[in-house]
């Protein structure tokens, strides 16, 4: 089947998020729309499954003008869409999930669960899934529940298949494997869309590349260009994707966790026996798949978690016991992992913001009467120094795009003086030129003999960035290697695997 | 839930007084509807269509003419006194309704839904009322002591709801009105026991507040608006100043917008729930000074009126800004004191000023609150 988007336009108000999109997808080809965060792929992609009405142009299938009112019109036309955020039910079993929507039924109505089951096993067998219909979706692996999505799919008879980041909750080994069905799908004709910002998978699949940036197709790319050159066209400037840093200086360790252990509210333990040292004027990424105690450990840290056990120390003081005022008085500056969620207020001005977490003291306020005048200066400065692009400093936070919002939560944090810096994910969702501004401050905060911790996500960033990698699994520290470290050591590392 | 309130309380300015407009019109019609001559033309619109829109016109102009000579400038008496009455009545009753308003934007600026203003009005009125009727000192001792321990009462209990919310979690919503019964149920009591019914009293009413705790009248014996008015403009411009001048303010409001990231900033969330209860809880308790203290001056059961009501109203028309509140609060104080008049000289009945003061909080929380019922997006920000 032939899928092609014809001049789709789509407006939120005065903001047009597609501006005449082309796209042609062909069956037995792997199509990547590749842009940035924000550059229009995933309206794109709603419009395409019936979730959003296009203001202008058409989709065509096999040549013919079709339009889909909502998702059911699309899947009924064989497109079938695997989400970046499952639509699985966790307590139901894969065939349940997997006939959710489209029960077969027997003589009286009753759910004919033989015949879906059967249909998992043979749809499974066909890409060597080797899924049981009977296991409990929210049991399985993450990797694995996405292909009960993507059989899902099959299932539905889907001829274009388009997945949305797919790879963002998936292990490098698991991605590999996505990258095989994926190739597989091809071969047996079904045309795939595939959403991404990830150069490095769009070069190893693609057999075409389109590039979308600010809502418009800048262009066709061909898979074997480079990776500096696709983030060019991405960024629609030349851009050095490397990071830039001389080799560390190690100082005295002056960041110790030894024993840390945490438990949820549900008692469930959540970090376990954690170990590690930070040197000063060294880097040490943590990195993982999403959930695996991270958010807990930079919690931990930062004294906004519950019930933690065992010894954070910063330069001799225990950091256990002590709320989050008295944590940051000592000097621990902190880059929430969701910086609209947690590190700004949006409602506040991006003067405001940078006061957040010393209202209450000088510079800042005298007694109780806040000094608008130091702020405005100090908020100006700012604005410069970290290339705050911005009306001015009364300008909301949200208004601002989410690079401009991270680098206000960054001026915040560096401008005080700093004996630990925690960075939980500090470039994700960010532009190509507001990451490289965000590892640059980074590694200067490094490089003026700071520890530092970078919670990571990306094995790219995470080698790049850092001097040292801990590799964390279900709340455990599997290991702390050096960051030249091959991906695949790394990959099976965050699997649980230790080398 | 959350995000409804937010948007209820963030209408616009052209909205509110949109709001305020058509609320008057709406009133205008059922004035219409229920006055006799009007009725009477309807029977022989058809004859004399002009008798029927002269008939709503003299019943509609009639009645708001009387509202606002009830409540502004009484052109049709004799005297300046008289003729003048009616504004300083407006600014009487104006007084405890922005008071409490303020403290209610205060909660809400600050996230908090605070419902508790009549339990906080009446602990006021009690603390100050006690002293004021049991203690004997002079003036600038005794008025003092009087009106702080009025708010000290507002703001405990107010607090108390604070220090619920910040330990157990429980929903300041719920904790306020069930507050608000124990207040009244409180005060009942008390006014049947020796502690504030009137010696050899039979009803539930205490004794009168000596006159050394009293607030001074302003213009005179000839009018009721006291000192507590000027009490109430200082107020404002105090509660300005804090919401937006003060560290406290701005983390009050740092709170109110975003908790999540009040609290990684180190602002102590528990610590700032039961501050804002408690400044909250003070407006509150002042205003019921005002009403002891100033205006009633015998403490009954009634002594909140529907004050703590309308002061939600008043909050919400005045947008959580000290200055809009106090322009709302003047509004529902000249809505109060004209429908008296309203009634007396037209035979209106004063239920009209209760409809057209609900029409208003219809007419601003509807729009809200009918997109949140049927899952509709607001106009502005479509774009995920």
């Amino acid at each position: 089947m032939k899928l092609e988007l014809r001049g789709i336009t789509k407006r939120f108000g005065a903001m047009t998020a597609n501006d005449n999109v082309n796209l042609v997808a062909q069956g037995g080809q792997i199509h990547c729309l590749l842009g940035e965060n924000g550059a229009g792929k995933s309206t794109l992609m709603n419009v395409l499954y019936g979730l959003y009405q296009a203001d202008g142009g058409d989709i065509l299938l096999d040549d013919r003008v079709v339009k889909f009112s909502g998702p059911g019109d699309a899947m009924a036309a064989g497109i079938g869409m695997v989400h970046q955020h499952f639509m699985l039910i966790p307590v139901f079993t894969v065939a349940e999930n997997v006939i959710l929507g489209h029960e077969p039924t027997k003589f009286g109505g009753l759910l004919d669960l033989e015949s879906a089951r059967a249909k998992v096993r043979e749809v499974s067998a066909r890409f060597g899934f080797e899924l049981d219909p009977d296991a409990i979706v929210g049991d399985l692996a993450v990797g694995v529940q996405q292909r009960v999505e993507i059989i899902k799919a099959l299932i539905g008879d889907a001829k274009v298949l388009v997945f949305d980041e797919p790879t963002a909750v998936l292990t490098p080994q698991e991605t590999d494997e996505l990258m095989q069905i994926m190739k597989q799908l091809r071969e047996q004709g079904t045309a795939i869309v595939f959403i991404t910002h990830k150069l490095r998978e769009v070069k190893e699949v693609a057999d075409k590349i389109t590039v979308i940036r600010l809502g418009k197709i800048v262009g066709e790319a061909d898979p074997s260009s480079s990776a500096n050159e696709l983030a060019s066209m991405m960024v629609g400037r030349a851009v050095d994707l490397d990071v830039e840093k001389a080799p560390a200086k190690p100082g005295s360790a002056t960041f110790k966790v030894a024993g840390l252990s945490a438990w949820n509210h549900a008692g469930t333990k959540v970090l376990d026996d954690i170990n590690l040292e930070i040197h000063q004027g060294e880097i040490l990424v943590i990195a993982g798949v999403q959930g695996n105690g991270q958010t807990e450990l930079t919690e931990a840290i930062i004294g906004m978690h519950g019930k933690t056990h065992g010894s954070i120390e910063l330069n001799g003081q225990q950091l256990i016991g002590k709320n989050v005022k008295q944590v940051l008085d000592l000097g621990v500056g902190f880059v929430p992992e969701d910086r609209t969620e947690d590190g700004l207020v949006a409602e506040f001005t991006i003067a405001e913001n940078l006061m957040l977490d010393r209202s209450d003291r000088k510079p800042f306020a005298k007694g109780i009467s806040l000094q608008l005048d130091v702020l405005k200066k100090f908020a100006e400065e700012k604005l410069k120094q970290f290339d705050i692009r911005a009306q001015g400093i009364s300008s909301k936070a949200s208004e601002l795009s989410g690079g401009n919002q991270q680098k206000v939560v960054l001026a915040r944090e560096l401008s005080r003086e700093l004996s630990l810096l925690v960075a939980s994910q500090p470039t994700r969702g960010l532009d190509v030129g507001s990451i490289e501004f965000v590892h640059e401050q980074i590694v200067a905060t490094r490089d003026r003999g700071v520890p530092v911790l970078i919670v990571a996500t990306e094995l790219d960033e995470a080698t790049q960035l850092g001097d040292r990698i801990a590799v964390m699994y279900r709340g455990k520290i599997v290991g702390i290697v050096p960051s030249d470290t091959p991906r695949s050591v790394l990959g099976q590392m965050m699997a649980g695997i230790s080398s | 839930m959350n995000k409804v309130m937010k948007e209820i309380f963030s209408a616009s300015t052209l909205n509110t007084v949109l709001a305020v407009v058509a609320s008057f019109v709406f009133g205008g019609v059922l004035i219409a509807f229920a006055n006799e001559n009007v009725q009477v033309a309807a029977g022989y619109l058809f004859a004399r269509p002009a008798d029927f829109f002269m008939a709503i016109w003299n019943s509609v102009f009639g009645a708001y003419d009387a509202l606002f000579r009830g409540a502004v400038f009484n052109y049709k008496l004799d005297g300046i006194v008289a003729m003048v009455k009616p504004i300083t009545e407006t600014l009487a009753y104006a007084t405890p309704i922005t008071l409490s308003g303020l403290g209610l934007a205060v909660a809400f600026r600050s996230g908090l839904f605070n419902i508790g203003a009549p339990g906080q009005i009446m602990f006021g009125a009690m603390f100050a009322g006690w002293i004021g009727i049991n203690l004997d000192l002079p003036f600038y001792i005794h008025f003092p002591i009087a009106v702080i321990a009025g708010v000290i009462g507002g703001a405990l209990f107010g607090a108390l709801v604070g220090f619920l919310r910040a330990t157990t979690g429980a929903n300041e919503v719920i904790v306020t009105i069930m507050f608000n019964y124990i207040a009244a149920l409180l005060l009942g009591w008390l006014l049947k026991t020796p502690v504030l019914q009137a010696p050899g009293a039979v009803n539930p009413i205490s004794a009168a507040v000596s006159d050394s705790a009293k607030y001074p009248l302003l213009f005179g014996e000839q009018f009721r608006v006291h000192t507590g008015f000027v009490m109430m403009l200082l107020a404002v411009v105090a509660v300005w100043w804090f919401l937006n001048r003060s560290s406290i303010g701005f983390q009050f409001r740092a709170l109110g917008h975003n908790p999540n990231a009040a609290k990684t900033a180190g602002i102590n969330i528990g610590l700032t729930f039961v501050l804002v209860m408690a400044v909250s809880g003070a407006l509150s308790g002042l205003a019921g000074t005002t009403q002891i203290l100033g205006t009633e001056k015998f403490l009954t059961t009634g002594v909140a009126a529907s004050y703590g009501f309308d002061a939600i109203t008043v909050a919400l028309l005045g947008r959580n800004n000290p200055w809009g509140v106090l322009v709302a609060g003047i509004l529902f104080g000249g809505l109060r004191a004209g429908a008296v008049t309203m009634q007396a000289s037209q035979g209106v009945p004063i239920d009209i000023v209760l409809v057209v003061q609900s029409m208003i909080v219809l007419f601003i929380a509807a729009p809200p609150l009918v997109r949140a019922m049927f899952r509709l997006k607001a106009q502005k920000g479509g774009a995920q």
